[in-house]
Protein backbone atom coordinates (compact mmCIF):
# COMPACT_ATOMS: atom_id res chain seq x y z
CA UNK A 1 0.00 0.00 0.00
CA UNK A 2 1.54 3.95 -0.75
CA UNK A 3 2.14 5.27 2.27
CA UNK A 4 1.91 9.55 2.22
CA UNK A 5 3.35 11.21 4.71
CA UNK A 6 2.48 14.63 5.80
CA UNK A 7 5.09 16.63 7.55
CA UNK A 8 3.33 19.55 9.87
CA UNK A 9 0.06 19.63 11.25
CA UNK A 10 -1.18 22.83 10.95
CA UNK A 11 -4.09 24.67 8.73
CA UNK A 12 -2.57 23.31 5.80
CA UNK A 13 -1.36 19.66 6.52
CA UNK A 14 -4.31 18.74 8.20
CA UNK A 15 -6.35 20.00 5.44
CA UNK A 16 -3.98 17.86 2.62
CA UNK A 17 -4.82 14.32 4.91
CA UNK A 18 -8.21 15.07 4.35
CA UNK A 19 -8.23 16.04 0.98
CA UNK A 20 -6.28 13.34 0.17
CA UNK A 21 -9.17 11.38 1.85
CA UNK A 22 -12.12 13.38 -0.32
CA UNK A 23 -10.21 12.97 -3.56
CA UNK A 24 -9.88 9.33 -2.94
CA UNK A 25 -6.45 8.59 -1.67
CA UNK A 26 -7.11 4.47 -0.42
CA UNK A 27 -3.33 4.15 1.01
CA UNK A 28 -1.83 4.93 4.22
CA UNK A 29 -1.60 8.68 5.67
CA UNK A 30 0.63 9.83 8.34
CA UNK A 31 0.48 13.45 9.63
CA UNK A 32 3.24 14.68 11.80
CA UNK A 33 3.06 17.47 14.40
CA UNK A 34 5.40 18.65 16.87
CA UNK A 35 2.37 20.11 18.87
CA UNK A 36 0.74 18.50 21.85
CA UNK A 37 -2.36 19.25 20.42
CA UNK A 38 -4.70 18.48 17.29
CA UNK A 39 -4.47 21.19 14.43
CA UNK A 40 -6.46 23.93 15.00
CA UNK A 41 -6.99 27.22 13.17
CA UNK A 42 -4.53 29.82 13.34
CA UNK A 43 -6.25 33.19 12.57
CA UNK A 44 -8.29 32.91 16.05
CA UNK A 45 -5.58 32.96 17.64
CA UNK A 46 -5.36 36.65 17.39
CA UNK A 47 -9.05 37.23 17.90
CA UNK A 48 -12.14 37.01 19.66
CA UNK A 49 -12.64 33.56 18.84
CA UNK A 50 -10.00 32.09 21.46
CA UNK A 51 -9.39 34.96 23.36
CA UNK A 52 -12.83 35.29 24.81
CA UNK A 53 -13.40 31.55 24.39
CA UNK A 54 -9.91 30.51 25.99
CA UNK A 55 -10.50 27.06 23.57
CA UNK A 56 -8.23 26.33 20.59
CA UNK A 57 -10.58 26.13 17.22
CA UNK A 58 -9.75 22.59 16.31
CA UNK A 59 -9.89 21.77 12.50
CA UNK A 60 -11.13 17.84 13.41
CA UNK A 61 -12.44 16.31 15.82
CA UNK A 62 -9.73 13.16 16.40
CA UNK A 63 -12.34 11.34 15.66
CA UNK A 64 -12.66 12.67 12.51
CA UNK A 65 -9.01 11.43 11.94
CA UNK A 66 -9.65 7.99 13.06
CA UNK A 67 -12.66 7.81 10.85
CA UNK A 68 -10.77 8.68 7.65
CA UNK A 69 -7.81 6.91 8.07
CA UNK A 70 -5.49 9.06 9.06
CA UNK A 71 -2.48 8.81 11.79
CA UNK A 72 -1.89 12.19 13.64
CA UNK A 73 1.56 11.66 15.18
CA UNK A 74 1.07 14.90 17.67
CA UNK A 75 3.94 16.07 19.88
CA UNK A 76 6.62 14.24 16.90
CA UNK A 77 9.07 16.24 15.45
CA UNK A 78 10.47 15.28 12.13
CA UNK A 79 13.93 15.50 12.31
CA UNK A 80 15.59 14.23 9.23
CA UNK A 81 14.51 13.42 5.44
CA UNK A 82 16.46 11.09 3.30
CA UNK A 83 14.72 11.62 -0.08
CA UNK A 84 17.04 9.05 -2.06
CA UNK A 85 15.71 6.25 0.84
CA UNK A 86 12.51 8.17 0.82
CA UNK A 87 12.18 7.62 4.79
CA UNK A 88 11.88 10.56 7.49
CA UNK A 89 13.40 10.17 11.17
CA UNK A 90 10.97 11.14 13.90
CA UNK A 91 12.06 12.54 17.21
CA UNK A 92 10.21 9.84 18.89
CA UNK A 93 12.77 7.11 17.34
CA UNK A 94 10.50 6.28 14.29
CA UNK A 95 11.67 6.11 10.82
CA UNK A 96 8.54 6.40 8.30
CA UNK A 97 9.12 5.38 4.22
CA UNK A 98 7.21 7.54 2.22
CA UNK A 99 6.13 6.98 -1.23
CA UNK A 100 4.87 10.64 -1.49
CA UNK A 101 5.62 13.40 1.31
CA UNK A 102 4.17 16.68 1.68
CA UNK A 103 6.51 19.41 3.94
CA UNK A 104 3.75 21.64 5.22
CA UNK A 105 6.05 23.09 8.28
CA UNK A 106 4.56 26.03 8.20
CA UNK A 107 6.62 29.39 9.86
CA UNK A 108 7.79 30.50 13.04
CA UNK A 109 7.77 33.92 15.10
CA UNK A 110 10.75 35.85 13.90
CA UNK A 111 13.00 36.57 17.02
CA UNK A 112 14.14 40.39 17.89
CA UNK A 113 17.90 39.65 17.66
CA UNK A 114 19.17 39.95 21.27
CA UNK A 115 16.26 39.15 23.41
CA UNK A 116 14.35 36.17 24.80
CA UNK A 117 12.03 34.92 22.44
CA UNK A 118 9.43 32.89 24.99
CA UNK A 119 10.07 34.27 28.53
CA UNK A 120 8.17 35.09 31.67
CA UNK A 121 7.12 38.36 30.36
CA UNK A 122 8.69 38.45 26.57
CA UNK A 123 6.15 36.37 23.84
CA UNK A 124 5.70 35.74 20.32
CA UNK A 125 2.36 34.46 19.05
CA UNK A 126 2.35 31.30 17.13
CA UNK A 127 0.78 28.91 19.09
CA UNK A 128 -2.15 28.45 20.95
CA UNK A 129 -0.13 28.30 24.74
CA UNK A 130 1.30 31.94 23.24
CA UNK A 131 -2.20 33.00 22.94
CA UNK A 132 -3.07 31.94 26.32
CA UNK A 133 -0.16 33.35 28.14
CA UNK A 134 -0.53 36.95 25.83
CA UNK A 135 -4.97 36.51 27.07
CA UNK A 136 -3.59 36.56 30.88
CA UNK A 137 -1.78 39.88 30.84
CA UNK A 138 -4.57 41.44 28.91
CA UNK A 139 -6.59 42.48 32.17
CA UNK A 140 -7.48 46.16 33.32
CA UNK A 141 -3.94 48.25 34.62
CA UNK A 142 -1.65 45.83 33.52
CA UNK A 143 0.61 46.98 30.47
CA UNK A 144 1.19 45.50 26.95
CA UNK A 145 3.64 46.44 24.83
CA UNK A 146 3.65 45.17 20.98
CA UNK A 147 6.60 45.19 19.11
CA UNK A 148 5.61 45.74 14.93
CA UNK A 149 2.65 47.26 13.74
CA UNK A 150 1.99 44.37 11.51
CA UNK A 151 -1.56 41.87 11.75
CA UNK A 152 -1.06 40.05 14.57
CA UNK A 153 0.32 43.47 16.32
CA UNK A 154 -2.71 45.26 15.93
CA UNK A 155 -5.24 42.10 16.00
CA UNK A 156 -3.82 41.91 19.78
CA UNK A 157 -3.55 45.87 20.48
CA UNK A 158 -7.30 45.57 19.60
CA UNK A 159 -8.01 42.66 22.20
CA UNK A 160 -5.68 44.02 24.97
CA UNK A 161 -7.56 47.30 24.46
CA UNK A 162 -10.97 45.59 24.50
CA UNK A 163 -9.99 44.10 28.00
CA UNK A 164 -9.05 47.09 29.04
CA UNK A 165 -5.08 46.57 29.27
CA UNK A 166 -3.06 49.49 28.24
CA UNK A 167 -1.45 48.92 24.86
CA UNK A 168 2.08 50.31 23.74
CA UNK A 169 2.37 49.49 19.58
CA UNK A 170 5.85 49.85 18.60
CA UNK A 171 6.62 50.01 14.58
CA UNK A 172 10.29 51.02 13.49
CA UNK A 173 9.03 51.86 10.11
CA UNK A 174 6.83 55.49 9.61
CA UNK A 175 3.57 53.74 9.64
CA UNK A 176 1.84 50.38 9.87
CA UNK A 177 0.73 47.96 7.93
CA UNK A 178 3.90 48.58 5.71
CA UNK A 179 4.11 45.86 3.99
CA UNK A 180 1.02 44.93 1.92
CA UNK A 181 -1.32 47.14 2.96
CA UNK A 182 -2.42 50.81 1.12
CA UNK A 183 -1.19 54.08 3.13
CA UNK A 184 -4.93 55.25 3.11
CA UNK A 185 -6.49 52.17 4.90
CA UNK A 186 -3.37 51.73 7.37
CA UNK A 187 -4.39 55.66 8.39
CA UNK A 188 -7.66 54.31 9.07
CA UNK A 189 -6.80 51.57 11.64
CA UNK A 190 -3.83 53.53 12.95
CA UNK A 191 -6.78 56.71 13.86
CA UNK A 192 -9.07 53.50 14.79
CA UNK A 193 -6.36 52.39 17.55
CA UNK A 194 -5.42 56.18 18.80
CA UNK A 195 -9.16 57.03 19.19
CA UNK A 196 -9.43 53.36 21.36
CA UNK A 197 -6.49 54.78 23.40
CA UNK A 198 -3.55 52.88 22.16
CA UNK A 199 -0.57 54.74 21.69
CA UNK A 200 0.84 54.02 18.76
CA UNK A 201 4.47 55.24 17.84
CA UNK A 202 5.69 55.09 14.59
CA UNK A 203 9.17 55.33 13.12
CA UNK A 204 11.39 53.92 16.25
CA UNK A 205 13.84 50.97 16.87
CA UNK A 206 14.16 48.88 19.55
CA UNK A 207 17.77 49.56 21.26
CA UNK A 208 17.33 46.39 23.84
CA UNK A 209 14.47 44.24 25.02
CA UNK A 210 15.44 43.10 28.64
CA UNK A 211 13.89 41.53 31.64
CA UNK A 212 13.86 43.12 35.47
CA UNK A 213 11.70 42.91 38.21
CA UNK A 214 8.84 41.17 36.80
CA UNK A 215 8.78 43.69 33.90
CA UNK A 216 9.65 43.47 30.23
CA UNK A 217 12.36 46.74 29.72
CA UNK A 218 11.81 47.93 26.04
CA UNK A 219 14.58 50.30 25.50
CA UNK A 220 14.30 52.35 22.29
CA UNK A 221 16.08 54.82 19.76
CA UNK A 222 14.64 57.87 21.21
CA UNK A 223 16.25 56.98 24.73
CA UNK A 224 13.30 56.56 26.42
CA UNK A 225 12.54 53.26 28.26
CA UNK A 226 9.32 51.66 28.08
CA UNK A 227 8.08 49.27 31.21
CA UNK A 228 5.59 46.64 30.59
CA UNK A 229 4.26 43.29 31.82
CA UNK A 230 4.20 42.03 28.52
CA UNK A 231 6.00 42.77 25.58
CA UNK A 232 4.86 40.67 22.35
CA UNK A 233 7.40 40.76 19.53
CA UNK A 234 5.32 40.67 16.13
CA UNK A 235 8.23 41.08 13.64
CA UNK A 236 6.78 38.80 11.20
CA UNK A 237 7.75 35.10 9.92
CA UNK A 238 10.33 33.19 9.07
CA UNK A 239 9.33 30.02 7.19
CA UNK A 240 10.25 26.73 8.46
CA UNK A 241 13.25 25.78 5.89
CA UNK A 242 15.56 23.48 8.29
CA UNK A 243 14.48 20.35 7.27
CA UNK A 244 14.03 20.89 3.61
CA UNK A 245 18.10 22.63 4.12
CA UNK A 246 19.33 19.41 5.71
CA UNK A 247 17.60 17.10 3.18
CA UNK A 248 19.43 18.95 0.50
CA UNK A 249 16.56 20.65 -0.86
CA UNK A 250 16.64 23.86 -2.90
CA UNK A 251 15.48 26.58 -0.61
CA UNK A 252 14.96 30.54 -2.17
CA UNK A 253 12.82 32.60 0.65
CA UNK A 254 11.46 29.01 1.57
CA UNK A 255 11.08 25.41 0.38
CA UNK A 256 11.51 26.12 -3.29
CA UNK A 257 8.90 24.54 -5.53
CA UNK A 258 7.05 24.74 -8.85
CA UNK A 259 3.61 25.44 -9.88
CA UNK A 260 2.53 22.46 -8.83
CA UNK A 261 4.21 22.54 -5.31
CA UNK A 262 6.80 20.06 -6.48
CA UNK A 263 10.33 20.76 -4.77
CA UNK A 264 13.48 19.87 -5.95
CA UNK A 265 13.29 16.67 -4.59
CA UNK A 266 11.38 14.01 -6.52
CA UNK A 267 8.15 12.87 -4.64
CA UNK A 268 8.65 15.70 -2.26
CA UNK A 269 5.59 17.94 -2.19
CA UNK A 270 5.86 21.49 -0.40
CA UNK A 271 2.96 24.10 0.27
CA UNK A 272 1.57 26.87 3.11
CA UNK A 273 3.82 29.53 4.81
CA UNK A 274 7.10 27.55 3.84
CA UNK A 275 7.03 27.29 0.26
CA UNK A 276 8.07 29.61 -2.37
CA UNK A 277 6.14 29.43 -5.12
CA UNK A 278 5.68 30.71 -9.14
CA UNK A 279 2.65 32.76 -9.11
CA UNK A 280 1.41 32.65 -13.13
CA UNK A 281 -1.01 35.66 -12.66
CA UNK A 282 1.80 37.75 -11.79
CA UNK A 283 4.05 36.59 -14.55
CA UNK A 284 5.38 33.74 -12.67
CA UNK A 285 7.20 35.89 -9.89
CA UNK A 286 8.29 33.76 -7.21
CA UNK A 287 6.42 34.56 -3.79
CA UNK A 288 5.45 33.26 -0.41
CA UNK A 289 2.35 33.40 1.47
CA UNK A 290 1.41 33.59 4.55
CA UNK A 291 -2.29 33.41 5.08
CA UNK A 292 -4.73 30.88 6.12
CA UNK A 293 -6.65 30.29 2.99
CA UNK A 294 -3.27 29.66 0.94
CA UNK A 295 -2.23 27.39 3.55
CA UNK A 296 -5.96 25.64 2.87
CA UNK A 297 -5.96 25.85 -0.63
CA UNK A 298 -2.26 24.95 -1.19
CA UNK A 299 -2.99 21.54 1.15
CA UNK A 300 -5.76 20.98 -1.00
CA UNK A 301 -3.84 21.28 -4.48
CA UNK A 302 -0.87 19.34 -2.85
CA UNK A 303 -3.09 16.55 -2.08
CA UNK A 304 -4.38 16.58 -5.82
CA UNK A 305 -1.03 16.71 -7.32
CA UNK A 306 0.62 14.18 -4.92
CA UNK A 307 -2.37 12.06 -6.30
CA UNK A 308 -1.16 13.12 -10.00
CA UNK A 309 -3.60 15.55 -11.03
CA UNK A 310 -0.95 18.11 -12.36
CA UNK A 311 -3.09 21.24 -11.27
CA UNK A 312 -1.39 24.27 -11.47
CA UNK A 313 -1.24 26.89 -8.45
CA UNK A 314 -4.05 29.81 -10.17
CA UNK A 315 -5.52 31.24 -6.84
CA UNK A 316 -4.91 34.72 -5.97
CA UNK A 317 -3.56 35.80 -3.02
CA UNK A 318 -6.14 36.67 -0.22
CA UNK A 319 -5.70 38.32 3.48
CA UNK A 320 -7.94 39.83 6.19
CA UNK A 321 -7.57 40.85 9.51
CA UNK A 322 -10.40 42.02 12.03
CA UNK A 323 -9.28 45.12 14.47
CA UNK A 324 -12.88 46.39 16.74
CA UNK A 325 -15.62 45.94 14.81
CA UNK A 326 -13.47 46.48 11.56
CA UNK A 327 -12.32 44.03 9.17
CA UNK A 328 -9.83 44.61 6.61
CA UNK A 329 -9.38 42.11 3.66
CA UNK A 330 -7.33 42.31 0.72
CA UNK A 331 -7.20 40.25 -2.85
CA UNK A 332 -3.96 40.28 -4.69
CA UNK A 333 -0.67 41.62 -4.51
CA UNK A 334 -0.32 45.63 -5.45
CA UNK A 335 3.48 45.61 -6.76
CA UNK A 336 3.92 47.51 -9.83
CA UNK A 337 0.41 49.57 -9.60
CA UNK A 338 0.34 52.84 -10.47
CA UNK A 339 -3.08 53.70 -10.23
CA UNK A 340 -5.15 53.57 -7.34
CA UNK A 341 -8.53 54.17 -7.59
CA UNK A 342 -11.19 54.72 -4.62
CA UNK A 343 -14.69 53.33 -4.15
CA UNK A 344 -17.14 54.44 -1.36
CA UNK A 345 -19.40 51.37 -0.10
CA UNK A 346 -21.55 53.77 2.53
CA UNK A 347 -20.75 55.65 5.14
CA UNK A 348 -17.03 54.52 7.01
CA UNK A 349 -16.29 51.32 4.42
CA UNK A 350 -14.46 52.04 1.21
CA UNK A 351 -11.89 49.84 -0.96
CA UNK A 352 -9.16 50.55 -3.36
CA UNK A 353 -8.50 49.31 -6.84
CA UNK A 354 -4.79 49.02 -7.83
CA UNK A 355 -3.79 48.96 -11.59
CA UNK A 356 -0.69 49.09 -13.46
CA UNK A 357 -0.04 50.72 -16.70
CA UNK A 358 -2.06 49.12 -18.82
CA UNK A 359 -5.09 49.29 -16.89
CA UNK A 360 -4.98 45.77 -15.54
CA UNK A 361 -6.27 45.07 -11.73
CA UNK A 362 -3.49 44.06 -9.90
CA UNK A 363 -4.94 43.96 -6.40
CA UNK A 364 -8.37 45.44 -4.46
CA UNK A 365 -7.70 46.38 -0.46
CA UNK A 366 -10.80 47.30 1.20
CA UNK A 367 -12.24 48.22 5.05
CA UNK A 368 -15.33 48.19 6.47
CA UNK A 369 -17.36 47.76 9.99
CA UNK A 370 -18.03 43.81 9.96
CA UNK A 371 -17.90 42.71 6.59
CA UNK A 372 -19.05 45.39 4.59
CA UNK A 373 -16.29 45.17 2.15
CA UNK A 374 -16.26 41.11 1.50
CA UNK A 375 -18.21 40.96 -1.17
CA UNK A 376 -16.94 43.12 -3.87
CA UNK A 377 -13.68 42.39 -2.37
CA UNK A 378 -14.26 38.86 -3.46
CA UNK A 379 -15.55 40.25 -6.95
CA UNK A 380 -12.45 42.08 -7.75
CA UNK A 381 -10.52 38.91 -6.43
CA UNK A 382 -12.75 37.22 -9.49
CA UNK A 383 -11.86 40.38 -12.10
CA UNK A 384 -7.89 39.87 -10.81
CA UNK A 385 -8.15 36.49 -11.61
CA UNK A 386 -9.70 37.24 -15.11
CA UNK A 387 -6.65 39.41 -15.65
CA UNK A 388 -9.78 41.95 -16.41
CA UNK A 389 -8.85 45.78 -17.74
CA UNK A 390 -11.91 47.31 -15.71
CA UNK A 391 -13.22 50.49 -16.60
CA UNK A 392 -11.87 52.74 -14.04
CA UNK A 393 -15.02 54.69 -14.20
CA UNK A 394 -17.06 52.07 -13.10
CA UNK A 395 -14.59 50.90 -10.33
CA UNK A 396 -15.33 54.32 -8.77
CA UNK A 397 -18.95 54.58 -8.94
CA UNK A 398 -20.73 53.09 -6.15
CA UNK A 399 -24.05 52.87 -7.87
CA UNK A 400 -22.26 50.48 -10.61
CA UNK A 401 -21.99 46.62 -9.41
CA UNK A 402 -18.84 45.01 -10.02
CA UNK A 403 -20.84 42.23 -10.67
CA UNK A 404 -21.55 43.35 -13.75
CA UNK A 405 -18.42 44.29 -14.74
CA UNK A 406 -17.27 40.32 -14.26
CA UNK A 407 -19.82 39.71 -16.87
CA UNK A 408 -18.12 42.40 -19.46
CA UNK B 1 -47.03 20.96 5.40
CA UNK B 2 -45.34 23.69 8.09
CA UNK B 3 -45.75 26.42 10.55
CA UNK B 4 -46.54 30.06 9.90
CA UNK B 5 -45.64 32.00 7.17
CA UNK B 6 -43.67 34.97 7.81
CA UNK B 7 -43.39 38.12 5.44
CA UNK B 8 -39.67 38.81 4.46
CA UNK B 9 -40.34 41.46 2.16
CA UNK B 10 -41.29 42.20 -1.48
CA UNK B 11 -40.32 40.42 -4.29
CA UNK B 12 -38.14 43.32 -5.87
CA UNK B 13 -36.40 44.14 -2.47
CA UNK B 14 -33.73 41.14 -3.12
CA UNK B 15 -32.01 41.18 -6.58
CA UNK B 16 -31.79 38.78 -8.81
CA UNK B 17 -28.69 36.37 -7.79
CA UNK B 18 -28.42 37.93 -4.52
CA UNK B 19 -29.57 37.41 -0.64
CA UNK B 20 -30.55 39.76 2.23
CA UNK B 21 -30.95 38.89 5.62
CA UNK B 22 -33.81 38.40 7.44
CA UNK B 23 -34.08 38.99 11.36
CA UNK B 24 -37.63 37.01 13.18
CA UNK B 25 -37.71 35.92 16.78
CA UNK B 26 -34.17 36.07 17.88
CA UNK B 27 -33.04 34.05 14.82
CA UNK B 28 -31.43 35.34 11.47
CA UNK B 29 -31.92 34.03 8.03
CA UNK B 30 -30.68 34.36 5.04
CA UNK B 31 -33.16 35.17 1.89
CA UNK B 32 -31.74 34.54 -1.93
CA UNK B 33 -33.33 35.26 -5.03
CA UNK B 34 -31.75 32.56 -7.56
CA UNK B 35 -30.94 34.08 -11.39
CA UNK B 36 -34.06 32.27 -12.33
CA UNK B 37 -35.92 34.32 -10.01
CA UNK B 38 -36.60 31.96 -7.71
CA UNK B 39 -36.58 32.61 -4.00
CA UNK B 40 -34.96 30.24 -0.98
CA UNK B 41 -33.87 30.78 2.32
CA UNK B 42 -31.05 29.16 5.06
CA UNK B 43 -30.12 29.88 8.39
CA UNK B 44 -28.53 33.29 8.37
CA UNK B 45 -25.24 32.08 10.09
CA UNK B 46 -22.13 30.35 8.47
CA UNK B 47 -22.04 26.66 10.46
CA UNK B 48 -18.15 27.58 10.55
CA UNK B 49 -18.16 30.58 12.68
CA UNK B 50 -21.02 32.76 13.48
CA UNK B 51 -21.05 35.26 10.37
CA UNK B 52 -23.83 36.29 8.40
CA UNK B 53 -24.32 34.94 5.30
CA UNK B 54 -26.25 37.62 3.60
CA UNK B 55 -22.74 39.72 3.35
CA UNK B 56 -21.91 36.99 1.06
CA UNK B 57 -21.37 36.57 -2.96
CA UNK B 58 -24.00 34.88 -4.32
CA UNK B 59 -23.12 33.12 -7.99
CA UNK B 60 -25.77 30.68 -9.42
CA UNK B 61 -26.76 28.15 -6.63
CA UNK B 62 -23.78 29.04 -4.58
CA UNK B 63 -23.54 31.66 -1.29
CA UNK B 64 -20.10 31.99 0.05
CA UNK B 65 -19.73 33.11 3.49
CA UNK B 66 -18.16 36.52 3.67
CA UNK B 67 -15.21 35.53 6.04
CA UNK B 68 -13.61 32.44 5.06
CA UNK B 69 -15.08 31.46 1.32
CA UNK B 70 -17.34 28.69 3.13
CA UNK B 71 -19.51 27.73 0.31
CA UNK B 72 -22.85 26.19 0.37
CA UNK B 73 -25.70 25.32 -2.06
CA UNK B 74 -28.27 27.81 -0.76
CA UNK B 75 -30.94 25.54 -2.18
CA UNK B 76 -30.25 22.07 -0.42
CA UNK B 77 -27.88 23.85 2.15
CA UNK B 78 -25.08 21.15 1.14
CA UNK B 79 -21.82 22.59 2.63
CA UNK B 80 -19.35 22.46 -0.74
CA UNK B 81 -16.32 21.33 1.20
CA UNK B 82 -13.84 23.19 3.84
CA UNK B 83 -13.47 25.22 5.76
CA UNK B 84 -17.41 23.98 5.88
CA UNK B 85 -18.75 20.51 6.63
CA UNK B 86 -21.87 21.17 8.64
CA UNK B 87 -24.93 21.73 6.20
CA UNK B 88 -26.97 24.57 6.07
CA UNK B 89 -30.84 24.58 7.56
CA UNK B 90 -33.05 25.42 4.60
CA UNK B 91 -36.30 26.77 5.12
CA UNK B 92 -39.85 26.61 2.92
CA UNK B 93 -40.20 29.88 0.69
CA UNK B 94 -43.23 31.39 -1.38
CA UNK B 95 -43.98 34.18 -3.00
CA UNK B 96 -47.84 35.71 -3.11
CA UNK B 97 -49.03 38.69 -4.53
CA UNK B 98 -45.17 39.92 -4.83
CA UNK B 99 -44.24 39.47 -1.03
CA UNK B 100 -42.06 36.70 -0.29
CA UNK B 101 -42.57 34.53 2.42
CA UNK B 102 -40.76 31.92 4.53
CA UNK B 103 -41.93 28.99 6.87
CA UNK B 104 -40.02 28.79 9.94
Amino acid sequence: MSHFVIVGAGECGARAAFALREKGFDGEITLVGSEAIAPYERPPLSKASVLETLDPKFIASLEKYAESGIRLLSDVTAQDVDPVAKTVTCSDGSRLAYDKMLLATGAIARPLPGAAMNSAHIRSLRTHADAMALRKAMLPGKHIAIIGGGFIGLELAAMARMLCADVTVIEGLERVLKRGVPEDIAHVITQRHRAEGVDVRCGIAISALTEEGGKAIVRLSTGETIEADLVLVGIGAIPSTELAMRAGLTIENGIAVNEYLMTSAPDIYAAGDCCSFPLAIYGGRRVRLESWRNAQEQGTLAAANMMGVDEAISAVPWFWSDQYDMTLQIAGLSEGAVTHLRRDLGESAFMLFHLDEAGRLLAASGIGPGNAVARDIRLAEMLIAARAHPDPAALVASNIKLKSLLAA
Amino acid sequence: MSGNWIKVCEKDDIDEEDVIRFDHSGKTFAVYRSPADEFFATDGLCTHEHIHLADGLVMDEIIECPKHNGRFNYKTGEAKGAPVCVNLKTYPVKVEDGSVFISV
